[in-house]
């Protein structure tokens, strides 16, 4: 696996939207936005916004639903 | 031995609730039945004589020093292996038994050499004592007997002697490494006047099956068996009662003291973790607190190309202090954080976080068990709601199967390992799952039923292999389940276990494992009776621990086995205080009580008390610093007493992580790994050194108490707190007690929680609140603390560490008995002489198509780097399997393990990476630049003389 923090934090986006695979899809969904929004940092949560933003190249379908619905990130 | 102070009853206590009443010399007494007469006497203060029996050993009756008689009853039976009977009326001194005991002390003196006055047991010897007890004064067969001082002595053990000799072979010494330690490792050997104690056939203690344990020692009368200590100091004086600061079990010891030097540590047997037993690090590892490598006074540098410079504590707490402050106003106020040890006490963590997040004003606070339990926490609190293990150690007392799985106790937890060990010598089953041999699955009197010998990383699979099995062959406590489980979750659950792509025999192609045997050992653990699993770092340090963790949790409700004594879900801790570090708020995303940083209720408390604003964001774990310190978002950090850069995966990553920090401050005992990247170096103190708690892993609160002063000036606490003051942000506390007391007001677990409390129930177990006073020895006995159990579901995704042409081994990584985690401790101690240096386990299929010898230096290298060490050609692993541990920085096993991670809390995949091995001659240029590096990095200034 690359150190590039993006790619990183892409690989563990999807490492956890397929933990929850085997849930309904909206379930799937939730609760990967529920596990990124309460164990991430502000900046690993900037930083992938910004890769969703940028089209989300490498997330999974469900790791990038659940990433579009994510919360914007308050300034510190 | 002990010290007199501590009363011997002799036998050890009847749990018989019914009561037998008998007189003894006159006076009645109510004991148990099944109590000895001898521990009957003890209990209204009458002690018979004796040489054979104490109390941690069952009766043996060899000695006849402890006869007496019984009214209506021929002879004089032994008191020590008669139980009492109703009614019964004892003489425990009469002339007859009077010149019985004598007799018997004469013999025993005819062939003993007595140079009490040089003896190292002098005032601490039960022969000595027992021939003033009965009344010796001469002994008629004279003192010419063979007194075999030419027998010699046996010092080959670093930390005690054995004195041929002086053995009276009372036997005590061999029952108690069979019945205490259970290693067998002790025979008498001889006949008559020459039988003696020997150490396997014809062996020395160091190359013997011994490990050290000290059971032995301190279970010896005389001074045949005897703590070098006693030697070099003398007796000790005063005793203080503390807890071991080395692995989770949480072993409480008297500190045996003279003045301010420490004696020896004798496991106190009022300890309820230990019940008065140890292992040799507890026990004898102490070195290290007087090791001529502590830092004692504070360091700082501006830079880590330079040599250290001795400061003031003032003046490197300015300088800490001012750089975080320059740091947060360059960067902005996350750019800096700190990692809370889990071998300090509660109160110390708990101050940290603090610190982080009411000094820092951010949550960037994380703990060594990132890298160990975090799972555990994880996992737990999704299925049952709480973070911890359910029961306590005595549990394992009631329990008939035993299911174990990553774990190796009888090195990781020693004394738990020798606890269960004589549970499975009393006839429980065992079921181990492993990719490796532990010494559990084969020893002396035990014998696994089935160890299931897993391929690394397919701990999912074969969990949930197992619940397919109880699932479809109908073994459901369907009774439990409806009662304390979610039903529905409970119903989609079976439904996705009992899909055949989940069977044994499906799996059979990940695990390599016969599909037969899993469906034996699942038929086994759901039948046989009370189920009890204990996991380790074996099941959470991989990419899918979690998971595994909610796989074993749904095991043991699917089974009811939960709940009550016997049954259970433990994860073994590594560390002593793990468990603690993570109760008292170390994790990012929640404050002490594991309640989450987002909750206003909570932070609206801690800032009621604190005095301050709380950051409501989650801050970084562990491996995301280091991935934000590369990136240049993080730039400061405290790290107390742990070593990240030996113990964290991916060594390379993680010192360009530390390289790139503005200002790092260490504080630690020595110069460890971590410190060679840092700039300000702020001395430790040892668990000797300071007052404080540790909780175990069975949730046990238990004092640390000071024994001698802070060698290097402060306690690791008080530390803390002239950060925090040079930080803008006072504590204020004259004695960890108030800090406890702080903890116990915010803390729904712990607010019954307070000295005082421990002072009077020795210890206790959270949660400890006005619904249990004293504390909760087994957890969810009447519902799951989230109300109903869940259900997860646990689907196996192979992880992606895959082997291949070029790495086309598994590396799984682990510990062994003598040396303790990064090793800071242990290597400097005698316990080196068990293992001086890091091997590489790997099969002799795997070595011979390697070329590769016993003892030849090989490279083992993964995508992420390469290290050398020896090979030890074994096979306690498969083919395609290496085993290797972490304790030497020289060999620096995670230079090769990759920053693959578990996918809910980032816990890394320590226990798989794909690694090739091969012949090498030297070190790895790594291995060399590093070793330049450290040399370097610990050059420490010498003041020009004036
Ligand atoms: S072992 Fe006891 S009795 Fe023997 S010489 Fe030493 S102190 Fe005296
Ligand atoms: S030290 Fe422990 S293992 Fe060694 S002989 Fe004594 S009791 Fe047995
Ligand atoms: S290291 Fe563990 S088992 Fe050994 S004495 Fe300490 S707490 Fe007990
Ligand atoms: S103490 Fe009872 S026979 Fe030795």
């Amino acid at each position: 696996m690359s150190h590039s923090t993006a790619e990183k934090l892409v690989y563990m986006a999807n490492q956890i939207a397929t933990a929850f695979a085997q849930q309904q899809h909206t379930a799937a969904v939730d609760a990967t936005r529920t596990h990124i929004r309460k164990f991430w940092d502000p900046r690993m949560r900037a930083k992938i916004a910004e890769h969703v933003a940028a089209g989300g190249e490498g997330l999974s379908p469900v790791a990038k639903e659940a990433l579009e619905g994510l919360p914007p990130v308050k300034a510190a | 031995m002990s010290l007199t102070t501590d009363i011997d009853y002799g036998t050890p206590a009847s749990t018989s609730e019914k009561l037998v009443t008998l007189t003894i010399d006159g006076m009645r007494v109510s004991v148990p039945e099944g109590t000895s007469i001898m521990r009957a006497a003890m209990e209204v203060g009458n002690k018979i004589p004796k040489l054979c029996a104490t109390d941690m050993l069952d009766a043996f009756g060899s000695c006849r020093l402890c006869l007496v008689e019984i009214e209506g009853r021929n002879g004089t039976p032994a008191s020590c292996t008669t139980p009492v009977a109703e009614g019964i009326v004892v003489k425990t001194q009469t002339e007859r038994l009077k010149q019985i005991r004598k007799g018997v002390m004469e013999l025993y003196i005819s062939d003993h050499p007595l140079d009490c006055l040089t003896c190292s047991a002098n005032g601490d010897c039960e022969l000595q004592e027992m021939a003033g007890v009965v009344g010796l004064r001469e002994v008629r067969y004279g003192y010419d007997g063979e007194n075999h001082t030419k027998m010699g002595k046996d010092e080959s053990n670093p930390y005690f002697t054995y004195e041929k000799s002086k053995c009276i072979v009372c036997n005590r010494c061999v029952r108690a490494c069979e019945e205490v330690q259970g290693t067998f490792a002790l025979t008498i050997s001889g006949r008559g006047f020459d039988s003696r104690v020997s150490p396997g056939m014809d062996e020395n203690f160091l190359t013997s099956e011994c490990v050290s344990c000290g059971a032995c020692v301190q279970s010896c009368p005389t001074a045949t068996l005897n703590e070098k200590a006693m030697f070099d100091i003398g007796t000790p004086e005063h005793a203080v009662v503390t807890t071991c600061a080395y692995c989770g079990v949480g072993c409480a010891f008297k500190a045996e003291m003279r003045g301010d030097e420490l004696v020896r540590m004798v496991p106190y047997k009022d300890g309820k973790a230990n019940r008065g037993h140890s292992c040799v690090k507890g026990r004898f590892a102490y070195g290290y607190a007087s090791h001529k490598d502590r830092i004692l006074k504070p360091m700082i540098r501006s830079s880590i190309h330079e040599p250290w410079k001795e400061v003031s504590y003032e003046e490197a707490i300015q300088y800490a202090a001012s750089e975080f402050k320059r740091i947060q106003e360059k960067y902005g106020k996350r750019a800096v954080g700190g990692i809370t040890s889990s071998r300090c006490t509660n109160e110390e963590t708990y101050l940290v976080q603090k610190l982080i997040r009411g000094g820092f004003g951010n949550n960037n606070v994380d703990t060594c068990a990132r890298v160990c339990h975090s799972p555990t926490g994880y996992g737990l609190s999704q299925t049952y709601g709480t973070s911890a293990g359910t029961q306590d150690f005595d549990s394992v007392e009631k329990a008939d199967v035993v299911l174990i799985i990553g774990a190796n106790p009888t090195d990781g937890h020693p004394v738990f390992g020798s606890r269960l060990k004589k549970r499975l010598r009393g006839g429980a089953k065992l079921i181990v799952i492993d990719p490796r041999r532990t010494d559990i699955v084969r020893s002396p009197h035990v014998e696994a039923a089935y160890h299931l010998a897993l391929k690394p990383g397919t701990n999912v699979a074969m969990v949930t292999a197992l619940a397919h099995v109880i699932v479809t062959e109908g073994l459901v406590n369907e009774a439990f389940v409806r009662e304390r489980c979610d039903w529905d979750d409970f119903q989609e659950w079976a439904a996705f276990v009992a899909d055949a792509r989940h069977s044994p025999e499906s799996v059979e192609k990940y695990t390599q494992v016969p599909a037969e045997q899993v469906r034996k050992a699942a038929r086994l653990y759901a039948t046989g009776g009370n189920g009890a699993i204990y996991y380790g770092l074996g099941v959470t340090e991989h990419s899918q621990g979690s998971t595994t963790v909610m796989a074993i949790a749904n095991l043991a409700m699917a089974t009811g086995n939960i709940g009550r004594e016997g049954v259970g879900v433990n994860p073994l801790r590594g560390q002593n205080n793990v468990q603690g570090s993570c109760d008292m708020g170390s994790f990012p995303h929640e404050l002490p009580g594991y309640r989450h940083i987002s909750d206003d209720a909570t932070r609206a408390a801690f800032e009621a008390m604190w005095g301050v604003h709380l950051d409501d964001e989650p801050g970084l774990r562990i491996p995301n610093m280091f991935d934000a310190a590369v990136e240049g978002t993080y730039k400061g950090m405290y790290v107390q007493g742990e070593d990240i850069l030996q113990s964290d995966p991916d060594t390379k990553h993680v010192s360009a992580g530390l390289a790139a920090l503005e200002c790092l401050v260490v504080q630690d005992l020595f110069l460890n790994e971590t410190a060679n990247y840092a700039h300000v170096f702020l001395p430790g103190c040892t668990f000797l050194e300071k007052d404080g708690t540790f909780t175990n892993a069975e949730r046990r609160i238990q004092r640390v108490r000071k024994v001698m002063a802070p060698k290097n000036g402060y306690a690791d606490w008080e530390v803390t707190l002239m950060l925090a003051d040079a930080m803008g942000f006072k504590m204020d506390y004259a004695h960890p007690s108030e800090i406890m007391d702080e903890i116990a007001a915010l803390t729904p677990a712990f607010t019954g929680v307070s000295y005082q409390k421990l002072e009077e129930l020795g210890s206790v177990q959270w949660p400890c609140n006005e619904k249990a006073p004293t504390g909760t020895p087994v957890m969810h006995i009447d519902g799951f603390v989230r109300g109903k159990g869940k259900f997860m579901l646990t689907e196996y995704v192979p992880t992606d560490e895959r082997t291949g042409p070029r790495f086309p081994l598994l590396l799984t990584t682990g510990r062994i008995l003598s040396q303790y985690n990064v090793g800071a401790q242990t290597r400097r101690t005698a316990n080196v002489a068990w293992h001086p240096e890091d091997v590489l386990e790997i099969h002799p299929h795997d070595a011979e198509n390697r070329g590769i010898r016993d003892g030849d230096v090989v490279k083992l290298e993964s995508r992420s780097g390469a290290t050398s060490l020896k090979a030890v050609i074994s096979e306690r692993v498969a083919p395609g399997v290496v085993y290797t541990t972490f304790h030497h920085p020289v060999t620096q096993a995670n230079v090769v393990t990759t920053d693959f991670s578990d996918w809910a809390t980032n816990c890394p995949e320590y226990k798989v990476t794909a690694v090739q091995v091969s012949p090498s001659n030297g070190p790895t240029p790594w291995q060399e630049e590093y070793e330049d590096l450290s040399k370097k990095s610990r050059r420490i200034a010498v003041e020009a003389a004036e």
